[in-house]
């Protein structure tokens, strides 16, 4: 990502510096890199297999065994945790993904185009943008039905309208710029224009806001699961261990603190980096 | 001002019927005949065709399209499935605990968040600044059951100063405040986290204008001009901020009431979830996005009413 963003023509190396200076960012990067690796080298570094069933250890509090207890049917939390992340950094990367491409899609043709299609569809972007993220992705997921994929689709689509506004505001700018009217004055297409005259010199500004809407991505995951729209058991994700925890909070804390924790860190981390990178790629923050 | 709020009126008029084809294709995009989905695998044949009759499924698409708009500008959102009761009578049960709810909310985030925003901004770059921002940060953070987890072991469970179990409906006020209270901060501590966030950024932005400068040239205390010449001037955005969350409100009410186990709209989307009571959801799907629709409406009319700059754009 480090390096789609400063290879932007645009925007020189003044990026980076304002992205380094802010300490909070480093905070945020630091903690992220952590996470990764956590769900990248999962398998070595969880001490249990995490669907592991034992019996006789049912409901045990955090000890030098386990560190952090275990569950209901015995398993190890600290293991379920470990290969939660790869479901929550997942479902958020490629949710992402998706709402990034279409909506970038989306955002520069409204702004090449114009006009009356512009209207439109910013108007049901609108829409779309203010009816609640958790409820829109609850009620596709709940038509949809409760599935890796489904939850993915059901994610990616609250998260379009975001993205299409961002790429459709430089985009704008852009086209009245002189090189896209040499291009047009060359003969060339709009698809040619809008993919190779406009894109490369906006991605920066959809990328940069990724990593705020990823955080929004990996919580609405997890409330989903919480809820039981999500990837069904007994796979290990952090929305669901917090369900099943929630469900005997009276008698076993740690089964509901300890995800709820991840889920914290993972999300502050992505914000935290966000906005570091929100604020260097704003010109009227960075200049003061 | 009067042209400007009809014209925004018929804005909105539009936008409910895109918001109104969406949820129809929403409802249909369960996979298979919905009619066997809410009945299960053991139905038989002849009610599976009679709740097709009921729900209209056995007319061809362009039909059920008509019929639900013309059901819905009549009023009439349908039947719960599970219930039988109107989808009306329904929200009407809930409706007061989820009002109850979100206003609690929305006081106790613009009573600690208009402070600490103003705070912040005024020292910035100080040690207050950094703290606010890294407390509203941490409160856009928290998923809202994520949040609601940690209060209900810490308050209600380990310090007992809360009841675990939700009522809800106790007639004794102070047991229906007491009730209130942790559900109401748990949201209300998001709503801070947003209103810190712009109260900073609009202050920020007010406090650089040049009659800021002049009123203190002019020897006006700093109290007064953060109050009277700075905070009006920085309110517009912090009223849209107020409209704009309602939306997440209404999502993060969701998961609290889960977790507070509390009577509202929350269970009740939950329960119909979980019954596959399909005329219920898209009853609320639709009640929802009429409520979306009227408060962007009146935080667009609000605005214009403070500052009239917008209404001649």
């Amino acid at each position: 990502m480090g390096a789609a963003v400063s290879s932007s023509p645009a925007r020189p190396g003044g990026l980076w510096l304002a992205f380094s200076k802010n300490r909070l960012s480093w905070v945020g990067l630091a903690l992220l890199a952590i996470i990764i690796i956590v769900a990248i080298f999962a398998p070595l570094i969880a001490p249990y297999d995490p669907l592991e069933q034992n019996i006789v250890a049912r409901l045990e509090p955090p000890s030098a065994e386990f560190l952090l207890g275990t569950d209901s049917y015995g398993r190890d939390v600290l293991s379920r945790l470990i290969y939660g992340t790869r479901i929550s950094l997942t479902v958020g990367f490629i949710a992402i993904l998706i709402a990034m491409t279409i909506g970038s899609m989306i955002g520069i043709l409204a702004g090449y185009v114009g006009g009356v299609f512009d209207q439109i569809v910013m108007g049901l972007l609108d829409v779309m943008l203010s009816f609640p993220t958790l409820l829109l992705g609850l009620m596709i997921a709940a038509m949809l039905g409760a599935s890796l994929e489904n939850l993915i689709i059901a994610i990616a689509i609250t998260e379009i309208a975001p993205f299409a506004r961002i790429a459709r505001a430089p985009t704008i700018s852009l086209k009245q710029r002189d090189f896209v009217e040499a291009g047009r004055a060359l003969g060339f297409g709009p698809v040619r224009i809008m993919g190779v005259h406009i894109l490369p010199n906006m991605i920066s500004d959809v990328v940069v806001m990724s990593s705020l809407w990823m955080a929004s991505a990996i919580r609405t995951e997890a409330s989903l699961s919480f809820i039981g729209l999500g990837v069904p058991p007994p796979t290990p994700t952090w929305g669901s261990m917090i369900r099943e925890g929630f469900e005997n909070i009276l008698d076993a804390w740690w089964l509901a603190v300890f995800p709820s924790l991840a889920i914290l860190l993972t999300v502050l981390a992505l914000n935290l980096l966000g906005d570091a990178l929100r604020d260097a790629i704003d010109p009227k923050l960075r200049a003061e | 001002m009067i042209r400007y709020a009809i014209k925004r009126l018929l804005l909105a008029i539009p936008t409910l019927f895109v918001m109104l084809t969406a949820i129809f294709v929403l409802v249909r995009l369960v996979p298979g005949d919905a009619a066997a989905v809410i009945l299960g695998d053991q139905a038989s044949e002849a009610s599976l065709r009679a709740l097709r009759t009921t729900l209209g499924l056995d007319q061809p698409v362009y039909m059920q399209y008509l019929s639900f708009i013309g059901d819905v500008l009549t009023g009439d959102l349908g039947r719960s499935l599970s219930s039988g009761r109107s989808v009306g009578q329904e929200v009407l049960l809930v409706l007061p605990y989820t009002i109850e709810l979100t206003l609690a909310a929305i006081v106790i985030g613009v009573a600690l968040g208009l402070p600490l925003g103003i705070a912040t901004a005024v020292r910035r770059n100080g040690w207050v600044d950094y703290a606010g921002r890294l407390i509203s940060l941490v409160g856009l953070s928290f998923p809202a059951f994520v949040s609601g987890i940690l209060l209900l072991i810490v308050f209600a469970i380990q310090l007992g100063w809360f009841p675990v179990l939700n009522s809800g409906s106790s007639g004794d006020p102070i047991e229906r405040l007491r009730n209130l209270a942790l559900p109401a901060f748990n949201l209300g501590i998001i709503m801070m986290a947003y209103v810190v966030r712009v109260t900073r950024s609009s202050m920020l932005g007010v406090l650089g204008e040049d009659y800021i400068r002049t009123a203190r040239a002019k020897g006006v205390r700093p109290g007064r001009l953060v109050i009277r010449h700075a905070l009006r001037n920085g309110l517009i955005p912090i009223i849209t901020v107020v409209g704009l969350y309602f939306g997440t409100l209404i999502g993060n009410s969701v998961l609290t009431e889960i977790i507070f186990n509390r009577p509202g709209l929350g269970k009740l989307i939950l329960g119909a979830l979980n019954a596959r009571d399909y005329t219920l959801l898209q009853g609320l799907m639709i009640i929802f996005a009429i409520c979306v629709i009227a408060v962007n409406t009146l935080t667009d009319l609000a605005y214009g009413l403070v500052d009239p700059r917008v209404k001649y754009k």
